[in-house]
């Protein structure tokens, strides 16, 4: 039996969903941005599942870029965060809130 | 057989993930986000995009997940020292999950046509030849435009976590006091 | 469907008996050979000439005591040396390992996965590798394990990039990722590391990066960091990393066989005309050529000194990167004004 696609939307739906409340609950900066890379990879798969139902390239084409795009993002943030520590010896985001009113 | 690899390696993905969200150490977090790209990866396969499933694994697991862990490493991450977040914070987070994954699905379900698949995926869709086409005649200017995406990610990152030049940005003053 | 199902397990079966038996002969050979060449015996008390040494290998290993560090990461611990053994297993699965033959009714190449992404995949299975090494020197608990395994992770992405680079390049003339097309394409002209001659040195350097084998073995170097990621590991433990080092070397050599040197085929013989002996002759050239590889493996260990940390990274990004670069865009122009 095929699987449907509309099970893959639903995966990637509760994918997000996991992310999403990993980004918000979180406190170790890290740990944010790895669950930023779990829902990223929910926005990929629900672009390859309509892909295949609609039979179509763009879908795929799209993700490459996505892929490039998660890697420069990943890059410039892991920097980030090391500039962070280097100033403040702590990453943890409720400790790093200078600019917060 | 493909619903028992979807659902074998769907289960692996939606466990992992989980993992990733909740464990306490960061190294475990970013070895299972590993197992989850994994599982996302073989489910590429599934839906007739070998490539993109072959390049999330060389990609992703093979190099942003492992400059992940040695940022892990270099910084020595610890343990998260207390709860995640409050009671209250948890509750309504919780709620804003179920709420986004339902209306999510409700979105999904809305526009795709109810019923399997007849066939698998195309010969046309599956065929690199046919991606490797739509995306250097179609999407050429993006795909370059990529390319200096990276270029400037690629100083941008050796620019941020470069160590600040002598005497500026110093983060123990009483040192330069110290010196006569 | 169920023929195909039973010939891809005859393929797996045979292509996992032969690299199970890599690890046993590289330890005789290792041994035997580094004393020829250093000018002393060797072991030569177990059996003639020391054969039966890899059989009191196994022996020792399997009796010793397996200790594990009390303050260790205890899963890490236990997982790295199983994952160490799964790209050097699983990456062997897109190689050619003979010509084609017939079975039933149809004519079935001697790939286990015959994927459009075969080499990629090849790729991205080998890039899983660094896993073990980050696991295994971050649970070990030992400054010196984690030294060594991030200076092996650093080098291992940094040389991969090269190797990639210089794949990339013996795909474009051939217009297909599969390697069983490559060594199509290398039977029909010339073997690819003649006009491909830059890249194939990239890709021999980056291989011997890739398994952490002298001159770039400073991850496991002795005097420098006692065994570098492996230190805290004993018994099976340390026999799994062992293996799992000497299967990748034989699986990397059989991929830069089938690149730059013709994979199974021999370019005088004509191998459809003789059936299952074609492919014992086939499976049997391949298997010259990698014992080869190997034995090129091991001289060059008992030869060159170690590279320092500093000279390997340059090398890798600074030369390497850009040769690989060079070589890619050398044969793109040669493949566009229909020479090659």
């Amino acid at each position: 039996m095929t699987v449907p696609v509309s099970w893959y939307l639903m995966l990637a739906a509760a994918l997000f969903a996991i992310g999403t409340i990993g980004a918000l609950t979180r406190r170790n900066g890290i740990s944010i941005f790895l669950s930023i890379e779990v829902m990223l990879n929910a926005a990929n798969l629900t672009l390859i599942a309509y892909s295949r139902q609609l039979d179509s390239h763009t879908g795929q084409v799209v993700v490459f870029f996505v892929l490039a795009v998660a890697a420069a993002e990943a890059a410039v943030g892991l920097a980030l965060f090391i500039a962070v520590f280097r100033q403040r010896h702590t990453i943890d985001l409720n400790r790093i809130n200078l600019l917060r009113w | 057989m493909e619903l028992l690899v979807f659902l074998i390696f769907a289960f692996l993905a939606v466990a992992a993930s989980l993992v990733v969200v909740a464990h306490k150490n960061p190294v475990y977090s970013t070895m299972a986000l590993v197992v989850t790209l994994f599982a996302v990866a073989v489910l590429f396969v599934l839906l007739g995009a070998p490539f993109i499933g072959v390049l999330q694994v060389l990609i992703y697991t093979g190099a942003i997940v492992v400059l992940f862990l040695f940022v892990i490493m270099l910084l020595n991450i610890g343990r998260e020292e207390s709860q995640l977040a409050g009671h209250k914070a948890q509750f309504f987070t919780a709620i804003f999950g179920s709420v986004l994954f339902g209306g999510l699905v409700i979105l999904a379900l809305s526009s795709v046509r109810m019923g399997a698949q007849s066939d698998g995926p195309s010969l046309a869709l599956v065929s690199l030849k046919g991606l490797a086409t739509t995306l250097f005649t179609e999407y050429l200017l993006p795909f370059e435009i990529i390319g200096l995406l990276l270029l400037v990610a690629v100083i941008g990152a050796t620019v941020a976590a470069r160590r600040p030049p002598q005497g500026e940005g110093s983060v123990h003053p009483q040192k330069e006091e110290a010196q006569p | 469907m169920n023929v195909d199902v039973l010939v891809t397990v005859v393929k797996a079966v045979v292509v996992l008996v032969l690299l199970l038996q890599v690890a046993p002969i590289m330890i005789w050979v290792e041994r035997r050979g580094s004393a020829f060449m250093q000018d002393r015996p060797g072991p030569n008390r177990l059996g003639p000439f020391g054969l039966f040494q890899g059989l009191a290998d196994a022996v020792k290993f399997l009796f010793k005591e397996d200790v594990t560090p009390a303050l260790a990461d205890k899963p890490l611990y236990l997982a790295a040396p199983v994952l160490a053994l799964l790209p050097a297993f699983t990456t062997s699965v897109v190689l050619p390992w003979g010509p084609n033959f017939h079975w039933g009714d149809k004519d079935y190449r001697f790939i286990i996965a015959d994927a459009d992404t075969g080499v990629l995949l090849f790729l991205a299975l080998a890039s899983l590798g660094v896993y073990s090494l980050v696991m295994a020197g971050y649970a070990s608990n030992n400054k010196f394990s984690l030294l060594g395994s991030i200076r092996a992770s650093a080098q291992l992405i940094s040389y991969e990039l090269a190797m990639t680079v210089s794949v990339l390049a013996v795909v474009i003339p051939v217009n297909s990722f599969n390697l069983g097309d490559v060594v199509e394409y290398q039977r029909t002209h010339v073997w690819n590391f003649l006009p491909q001659f830059l890249g194939f040195l990239v890709f021999s350097v980056a291989a011997f990066a890739e398994t952490n084998r002298l001159p770039f073995d400073l991850p496991e170097a002795e005097s420098e960091l006692i065994a570098g990621f492996h230190t805290e590991y004993s018994a099976m433990r340390f026999a799994a990393f062992f293996m799992a080092e000497y299967t990748s070397m034989a699986a990397l050599s059989a991929l830069g066989v089938t690149l730059y040197f013709g994979g199974w085929s021999l370019p005088w013989i004509n191998y459809e005309g003789l059936g299952w002996i074609g492919v014992a002759i086939g499976l049997g050239t391949l298997l010259a050529k990698v014992a080869v590889c190997m034995f090129i493996f091991v001289w060059v260990r008992w030869t060159f000194p170690r590279f320092r940390y500093d000279q390997l990274m340059r090398l890798g990004w600074k030369f390497l990167l850009p040769v690989a670069i060079l070589n890619l865009i050398a044969v793109a122009a040669m493949t566009l004004a229909g020479w090659l």
